[in-house]
């Protein structure tokens, strides 16, 4: 009675290949940008983007140093789209990442850099404000029935004009440069523990940010799928009236999913700013992380590893922009791949459905052998 | 006749779902004018066949031929081109737009792309009044019951002018009295020339209104038969391969302690500004089955909402076994004795995207026998679902781990009963438990029911249907317009006494002490 699925037709396979199709076609498409804009160059451009930090392939130091910053660069990534994919799995769409995220900055420079904190205090408050930001939505959603996405998107631009007050203090910020003080002269005690610094080129943003990610990806995996607490929010997200018949309670779940998501939304923030490697300025959006956060989540086929593989892909390309020949192409080329990829995830569910339609004629006989086997009465689907 | 007058005929269709043939070479000649039955059981391929001719599906092989000329039918756009029009087994209604809105959706009446409802509105009023389907056209689908949606299907049809007709188990949550309304329309409609295609597995309906009736078994064409040179319980072997009997066997009921007690509950009406449920007050006794009776939309699912938990109360009391509970969460109810079936079981009863075991457990996950500090217990969850999978004889394509939305409907209600029967409880709430089931389904249905019943659950049931509710209650109640009408003892009373309660004609004033 039991069988298991052809390859091609379980489902993570086909998430697996759906979203390298949209890979593939982005960068397609991305090349026939950049034969509009130089025909003549456009092969050397797109291996440029392409070839990335391996061309400094004479020198296995700098190559591990550039690989290593790609590494450090997609860690926030990352993890803003574990926030969002954990909050979309229960139903929900946690816009308010973005928000989520900026005070998360807001957290762990102030207190690194104006209170002194160590690192891993400055992590606890990072991650105690993102919570605060996505309670605040989760409040308003299980309460008083408020979209997310409105409440998100509101809280969004709450967090962004607080940050720029809080971190555009005097103790915060070097009102010569407009930028946030460096946290190495300021306080080192801050800086997270570096991890295998040596190995990618003395680079010393190389932190245990990287690891701990990983660590995040799995415990969200086990969280979703092999706890009960997963088992209610998979739940909810899927069918809510559902979720209430058996007796989950809504309202916890709500505000505890965004005040986690939100929370891991903050912690992405500390994971990157803590090692130093960039500082705040004055912004007058927020920043694209949260939001690029979602088209990785998608890419990765809402599936916390998938996340990670997604998000590397995604710096992988923006950083290659840096490569290109500023004499033939504008860099924001490698953005604007970006974005078409970004935009294709969208169609990741399309090409599933298209495998699927593909798949079913191929099957025929595989189902032909099995038949005789299989139970008869289960012949209905239900339309 | 003669060949050239099939409207329809569908030839040697065969159509195929991962591990499953759900048709296998089945033809079906439907004559112009004629109500063509189309018979099974749950899982005999009926709706995959009708969704073939719909668009829905495009089978592997065979041909559709319209008035003689085959045509490929892609999408239901297509078929509507084609004057087909279907009534569902699940509707397609969208739930936010208002009765009008959905009747005209996909032939939407503008001007200079405006949309000019007037004639529209005239139209549908005028159609509800001439076959007596009634509906409010403003009100919006979500807030009508499951017996109006289908009223709006079918003016939906009508509205089109479909020249083929297909009726997807339609007489499911029809009251008797508009199943003899809707009997008469389709009647009515075969005279005007139109072709029915009548998809059930009542008997009685289509010994009533059938011309022909095809059957299928099991994904294969069994045959085509005249009705009327048919008796029933030839239909009924046909079918299903081997008679059944369709009376509920039962011992004389042993009432013992009171389990429910319900007084004075009013449940608030989502529609409008009044109660819905006034003052109800019963009791349900531990060994008896009480059946609430009534047309669809007097107050049932509110009364059940209002006990269950899902909806709000708004005054009254409810007790089970002299607890209190009126107050309780929907969980607290749940753990201490009541096991509900719910109406809807695509809304309330199962995550339809979660595997079949996953649904097994829907209330008792976190229970210290599924988990371990917070863990579920993958094995253990399995072999308990394997184990009342069995039991109930729910059928799935990959066992335990198959998604319960590619799972039949009669089987999704299978698994249901299974998981409320198997529950620790005092109380079984069980609502039309088995609507849109085979005779093979209900039979084993009521016989659990009965069982249950015997072990000394008290069991609340509510049903539409009249068979059912006469057959299998031990006490009936009857409820109009949100109050209970009357008490009475299904063997002394008749279906006409019934009728006359459910239809407000009588009602007993003095209230029982």
């Amino acid at each position: 009675m039991e069988k298991k699925p052809s390859f091609f037709r379980r489902p993570g396979v086909q998430t697996v290949l759906a979203s390298i199709i949209c890979a593939i076609l982005g960068i397609l498409v991305g090349f026939l940008i950049l034969l509009a804009m130089n025909p003549s160059h456009a092969v050397e451009g797109m291996t440029a983007i392409l070839r990335n930090f391996l061309k400094y392939d004479q020198s296995s130091t700098t190559l591990m140093y550039y690989f290593g910053s790609t590494l450090v660069k997609a860690v926030p990534l990352i993890l803003c789209s574990e926030a969002i994919l954990f909050a979309y799995k229960a139903g929900l769409f946690n816009i308010g990442v973005a928000g989520q995220y900026t005070v998360g900055i807001m957290a762990s420079l102030y207190t690194s850099i104006a209170l002194g904190w160590s690192w891993w205090l400055c992590i606890l408050a990072a991650i105690a404000a993102g919570a605060l930001w996505g309670f605040i939505s989760g409040f308003f959603k299980a309460v008083f029935n408020v979209n997310e996405v409105i409440a998100g998107i509101m809280m969004n631009w709450i967090g962004l004009y607080l940050t720029n007050i809080v971190l555009g203090s005097k103790k915060v910020m070097d009102q010569s440069t407009s930028k946030t003080y460096n946290i190495l002269s300021k306080n080192p005690d801050a800086l997270l523990p570096s991890f295998l610094a040596n190995v990618f080129g003395h680079n010393q943003y190389m932190t245990i940010a990287l690891p701990v990610t990983v660590i995040v990806a799995i415990i969200l995996l086990v969280v979703l799928n092999k706890t009960t607490f997963g088992y209610e929010l998979r739940a909810t997200g899927h069918n809510k009236e559902a979720a209430r018949y058996a007796g989950m309670n809504a309202t916890r779940n709500v505000i505890l999913t965004l005040v986690i998501s939100g929370g891991i939304a903050g912690f992405a923030a500390s994971m990157f700013y803590l090692t130093g490697i960039e500082q705040y300025t004055l912004a007058s959006s927020v920043p694209g992380m949260g939001f690029n956060g979602i088209a990785v989540a998608f890419l990765g086929g809402l599936h916390p590893i998938g996340a990670i593989v997604a998000g590397l892909f995604i710096e992988y390309l923006t950083m290659g922009g840096q490569y290109l020949d500023t004499n033939y192409f504008n860099p924001q080329v490698a953005d604007l791949m970006v974005a078409i990829i970004i935009y294709l995830c969208g169609f990741v569910l399309f090409f599933k459905h298209l495998m699927n339609k593909g798949k079913a004629k191929a099957l025929t006989n595989v189902n032909a052998e099995t038949e005789e086997n299989t139970t008869t009465d289960e012949k209905d689907k239900e339309v | 006749m003669d060949k050239d007058d099939y409207v329809i005929e569908m030839l040697h269709i065969r159509k195929e779902f991962p591990g499953i043939v759900a048709n296998d070479d089945i033809t079906l000649q439907l004559k112009r004018g004629e109500i063509h039955a189309l018979l099974g059981e749950n899982g005999a391929g009926k709706s995959t066949l009708m969704s073939v001719l719909f668009g829905l599906y495009t089978p592997e092989k065979g041909i559709i031929k319209k008035n003689g000329k085959e045509v490929r039918i892609k999408n239901p756009n297509d078929a509507t081109a084609l004057g087909i029009g279907m009534v569902h087994q699940h509707f397609m209604l969208v739930d936010i737009f208002t009765v009008l809105d959905n009747i005209i959706l996909g032939a939407e009446p503008n001007k200079f792309g405006f949309l000019t409802k007037e004639a529209a509105r005239k139209r549908v009023i005028q159609l509800s009044e001439k076959y007596n389907l009634k509906v409010d056209p403003d009100a919006k689908i979500e807030d009508i019951t499951v017996g109006m949606q289908q009223r709006v299907e079918i003016l939906k049809m009508l509205y089109r002018d479909n020249e083929v007709l297909i009726f997807d188990e339609p007489t499911a949550v029809l009251t008797p009295q508009e199943i003899d309304e809707l009997m008469k329309i389709m009647k009515e409609l075969a005279a005007e020339g139109k072709s029915i295609l009548f998809i059930t597995h009542k008997l009685n309906e289509i010994k009533e209104v059938a011309d022909r009736c095809s059957i299928l078994r099991k994904g294969k064409y069994i045959g085509t038969v005249d009705v009327e040179n048919t008796t029933k319980e030839e239909l009924s072997s046909l079918m299903v391969g081997h008679s059944v009997s369709l009376k509920v066997d039962k011992k004389e009921a042993q009432p013992a302690d009171t389990v429910l007690q319900i007084k004075d509950l009013c449940v608030k009406s989502k529609l409008h500004n009044k109660d819905c449920v006034h003052n109800v007050s019963f009791d349900v006794k531990a060994g008896e089955i009480v059946c609430i009776a009534g047309i669809d939309g007097n107050g049932q699912t509110e009364l059940i909402g209002g006990l269950t938990g899902l909806e709000n109360i708004s005054g009254g009391q409810i007790l089970l076994d002299g607890e209190d509970i009126t107050r309780k969460s929907i969980r607290y109810k749940n753990t201490h004795g009541i096991s509900h079936v719910p109406e809807d079981r695509h809304k309330h009863g199962l995550v339809l995207d979660y595997s079949l075991e996953d649904n097994m457990v829907l209330q008792r996950y976190y229970e210290p026998k599924f988990s371990r500090f917070g863990l579920l217990k993958r094995d253990t969850i399995r072999s308990y679902s394997d184990r009342l999978t069995k039991q109930f004889d729910v059928r799935s394509g990959e066992g335990a781990r198959t998604v319960v939305r590619s799972m039949s409907g009669g089987n999704q209600q299978k698994a249901i009963i299974a998981r409320e029967m198997d529950r620790d409880h005092k109380l079984l709430i069980a609502v039309q438990p088995t609507r849109g089931l085979d005779v093979g389904a209900i039979e084993y249905i009521h016989k659990a029911i009965v069982n249950e019943r015997d072990q000394g659950s008290a069991i609340l049931l509510v049903s539409l249907e009249l068979d059912e509710v006469m057959n299998l209650s031990d006490r009936i109640l009857v409820m109009y317009e949100g109050e209970i009408v009357g008490e009475v003892d299904p063997k002394k009373t008749t279906l006409q006494e019934l009728g006359l309660y459910m239809s407000g004609a009588k009602k007993d004033t003095g209230k029982e002490a």
